[in-house]
């Protein structure tokens, strides 16, 4: 079970995996999530699904190797299997006809907006995609993207590719009627920028939350956000809320508690790979 | 080891009453509020044999009536005084599947133990500590034990699902599978056990015990274990009982978190006890970096509530390195629910109560982790509908106290995901799910027992739960062949 089919590097740090999955492929819907755990002294990470082939068995993440447990999953080989994986958790997006739908995929989570922009076209609406990235070198998907969409934006933090920033979503929700923006980014700061820029017009913005989770079931409450007053357990109750009610500040700030935690894992993680690495070339020797 | 007495042979009655028991061997306080490891030792050999040989057998033996699952308790303390260990061995096993567990975590004080006839004069026989002597003897010496050693019936055909793997699935799965029905076990998390490996801590109760206790499901009676299965997630029930399972068992617990709900609760550093705990239990944090998760302890930590879910929490506070940590609750001692010993055990390990007390507001510091909480002062008014007196606020009592760390522990309540997948599965406004004595829900081919049913109760009522469910799964099945 979860044995590699596929794996390919779409960026600098930028990992697609298809692994085999059965129970998962059989049942995922867009906007759901994955647990994954890399042995079993890893810890519980969630990476969202970026899409399914039911027929094979097959299910796709595409993740950033930002520290140790994603890093040890984009060093895995085709074939070799990947420890635990639970799966779907979250709450499907609410796919519908809307009219017309923005699309937002940030970074790495330009992939589960593929799938769900799919989606939303196949519901029958049009879809406008916005893909932004820091640079060029780190955009993904833009074909894929492209052919799926009815009008495909570019956005960069740099200005290297396509519009500078996201400022010029503002011509867009000017110039046209916009039923409903989806956003989807692991940078939060990136999400509430979205979320400013449509208030204004009124456009129901939904955004896929990424608060630290731990087991991805409820049990816990790590995930909790707040949305319009109310707490609530992002793995269960989300994780796509309404982005004009979020409490962004709290997230950003219950997003940090571990930051000094995953560097030490990530630097320890890195030394004794180094060790390993130097010893084996010296035993070699 | 043991030395068999021949069959007939009668133990003599003592002549006179040994009212004081055998004291159990504990790791010094000032030693294992520094350490994961286990706090209770259990008895050697000897001490077992000499403990059983303090019960005077009654006529009427009171202490079966206090034992949730009936076991035959003054048969298998003969059987142990007399020596005979296999034989004790069989009189456990034959009513209770996980006695390693429940000689160590059920409150024996207000069950068998509180009817001892002993103990009207003196201390009581402590059965628990028998119970585990025995249990961990059958595991270490499984030849002689022969506990292990079963033949399973013919295959029924009859494919029975156990959702969720604590200890009512766990019983559930043990005696459908020695009726000869094919069991299979369905598990949300990465690790099958339930509260008994994410909640109970290593120092009440080694995982490995636990571990064995599965691998006896899996390797003998041929349980299939399906681990990252988070039932209503993945398949719904209908889709189980349309996958060709004839009957569904849902011990799915009560897993959910309660927060006091109280401004400020958000802030990080206020964890769950869930979360504490899982961090620490299941995902090992305390061997951080070794293993990936961690937890973070601050210098001052309050635990809110007194059950055992507060206990374990403040105990592994202490044991993480904090300079002090509170156990804060609105009653006093006399109205804690956590068992006694386990309250004796985190007051010898520094744990400093503060009762008559309740937080009312969390204090964030600029960046968002707590710094201290504002509490009230309570005292105790008329009794309420649990007997217990009332406690109500001391107008103009509010004070601060300074924290870093603030653990609401609560208690649990039914994880909603599966009756909000399962409309015709019957619950109750406290979310809970209805079924019969026998476990029986309203939906058809669906059993339910354990937390799910009554709540946030007991490793052995669970149990009890699971076996009932089992006999009337087992008796429909065999009836509908
Ligand atoms: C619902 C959800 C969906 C996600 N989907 C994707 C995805 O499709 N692709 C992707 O690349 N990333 C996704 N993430 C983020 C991903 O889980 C983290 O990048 C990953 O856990 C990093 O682990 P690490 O050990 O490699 O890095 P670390 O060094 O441990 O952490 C790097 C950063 O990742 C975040 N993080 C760390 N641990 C957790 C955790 N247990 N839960 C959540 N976030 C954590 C923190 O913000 C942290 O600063 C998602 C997060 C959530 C909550
Ligand atoms: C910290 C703590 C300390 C305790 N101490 C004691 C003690 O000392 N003595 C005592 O007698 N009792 C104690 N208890 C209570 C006791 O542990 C519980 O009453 C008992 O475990 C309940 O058993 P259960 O089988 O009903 O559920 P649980 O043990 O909760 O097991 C339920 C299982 O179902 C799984 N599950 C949930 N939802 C799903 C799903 N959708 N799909 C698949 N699987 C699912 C869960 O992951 C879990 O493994 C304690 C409880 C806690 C939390
Ligand atoms: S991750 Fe534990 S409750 Fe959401």
């Amino acid at each position: 079970m979860n044995r590699i089919l596929v794996k390919k590097e779409l960026a600098p740090k930028i990992k697609l995996i298809e692994f085999e999955n059965r129970d998962i492929a059989s049942k995922a819907k867009p906007g759901q999530f994955v647990v994954i755990q890399m042995g079993e002294k890893g810890e519980r990470f969630p990476l969202t699904i970026s899409g399914i082939d039911p027929g094979k068995g097959m299910v796709r993440v595409i993740f950033n190797e930002v520290g140790k447990s994603s890093k040890r999953l984009g060093a895995l080989a085709e074939g070799e299997e990947i420890g635990n994986v639970a799966g779907p958790l979250g709450n499907p997006a609410e796919i519908e006809k809307f009219g017309t739908v923005l699309c937002f995929g940030g970074g790495v989570m330009t992939g589960p907006m593929a799938y769900e922009a799919a989606a939303f076209k196949k519901a029958g609406n049009r879809v406008i995609t916005v893909i932004g990235a820091r640079n060029k070198e780190l955009l993904i998907l833009k074909d894929e993207m492209n052919a799926l969409s009815d009008k495909l934006y570019v956005s960069t933090d740099d200005g290297s590719e396509g519009y500078k920033g996201l400022d010029f979503l503002r011509d867009i929700l000017e110039g046209e009627k916009v039923d409903r923006v989806i956003g989807m980014s692991v940078a939060t700061a990136t999400l509430r920028t979205l979320c400013e820029l449509t208030r204004p017009y009124g456009v129901k913005t939904i955004v896929s939350l990424t608060p630290i989770m731990l087991d991805g079931t409820g049990m816990c409450g790590v995930c909790r956000v707040v949305v319009g007053g109310q707490t609530k357990f992002a793995c269960v109750d989300g994780p796509e809320f309404d982005g004009h009610l979020v409490d962004w500040d709290l997230l950003e700030s219950r997003k940090r508690v571990y930051s000094h935690e995953e560097r030490v894992s990530t630097l320890l993680d890195e030394q004794v790979g180094k060790d390993c690495a130097s010893r084996f070339q010296q035993t070699r020797k | 080891m043991c030395i068999p007495l021949p069959a007939n042979k009668k133990v003599a009655m003592p002549e006179k009453l040994k009212l004081n028991s055998i004291p159990m061997n504990k790791q010094p306080p000032e030693v294992r509020r520094r350490n994961p490891y286990e706090v209770a030792q259990g008895y050697t050999y000897e001490q077992a044999v000499e403990e059983a040989k303090r019960c005077i057998q009654c006529k009427k033996p009171a202490c079966i009536q206090g034992c949730p699952v009936d076991i035959d308790i003054p048969s298998f303390v003969k059987a142990l005084a007399e020596g005979d260990l296999p034989q004790a061995a069989k009189i456990i096993y034959g009513t209770n599947t996980l006695p390693a567990i429940c000689g160590r975590v059920c409150p024996q004080e207000t069950q068998c133990q509180e009817n001892c006839t002993l103990g009207k004069k003196g201390d009581p026989v402590f059965i628990g500590r028998l119970e585990r002597f025995v249990a961990d003897w059958a595991r270490e010496n499984p030849e002689e034990s022969g506990i292990f050693k079963i033949a399973l019936p013919k295959p029924t055909g009859k494919k029975v699902a156990i959702i969720g793997s604590g200890p009512a699935g766990l019983t559930c799965a043990s005696d459908l599978a020695k009726a000869g029905h094919k069991v299979v076990i369905y598990e949300a998390l990465h690790l099958a056990g339930g509260v008994a490996v994410y909640g109970i801590p290593e120092f009440r109760l080694p995982k490995k015990i636990v571990q064995a206790e599965i691998d006896y499901l899996v390797n003998v009676l041929g349980v299939e274990l399906k681990r990252n299965q988070v039932v209503g997630r993945s398949a719904t029930l209908d889709e189980l009982l349309a996958d060709g399972y004839h009957s569904i068992f849902l011990g799915i617990g009560a897993g959910a978190p309660m927060f006091l709900n109280i401004p400020g609760e958000n802030s990080n550093m206020v964890y769950s006890a869930n979360e504490f705990l899982v961090r620490l239990n299941l995902m090992k944090a305390y061997l951080f970096p070794a293993y990936d998760t961690p937890v973070k302890v601050g210098k001052r930590v309050a635990v809110v509530g007194a059950g055992n879910v507060a206990m374990d929490a403040a105990r592994w506070a202490v044991r993480m390195g904090a300079d002090e940590v509170y156990i804060v609750y609105r009653r006093t001692e006399a109205e804690m629910p956590a068992r006694i010993e386990e309250v004796e055990n985190a007051r010898e390990e520094g744990v400093i109560f503060k009762v008559l007390t309740l937080p009312v507001r969390v204090i964030p510091s600029a960046h968002g982790s707590v710094e201290a909480i504002e509490c009230v002062q309570m005292e105790l008014g008329e009794p309420d509908e649990s007997g217990r007196r009332r406690p109500i606020v001391k107008p103009g009592s509010e004070f601060c106290m300074e924290i870093d760390t603030l653990i609401p522990a609560l208690g649990t309540q039914p994880n909603p995901l599966v009756p909000r997948q399962t409309p015709d599965l019957k619950t109750t406004s406290r979310g809970t799910v209805v079924a019969d004595e026998k476990g029986k829900t309203t939906k058809e081919k669906v059993w339910a027992g354990g937390d799910i049913v009554t709540g946030a109760a007991t490793v052995i009522s669970a149990m009890g739960a699971g076996r009932r469910a089992a006999t009337d799964i087992d008796a429909r099945l065999k009836n509908h062949s």
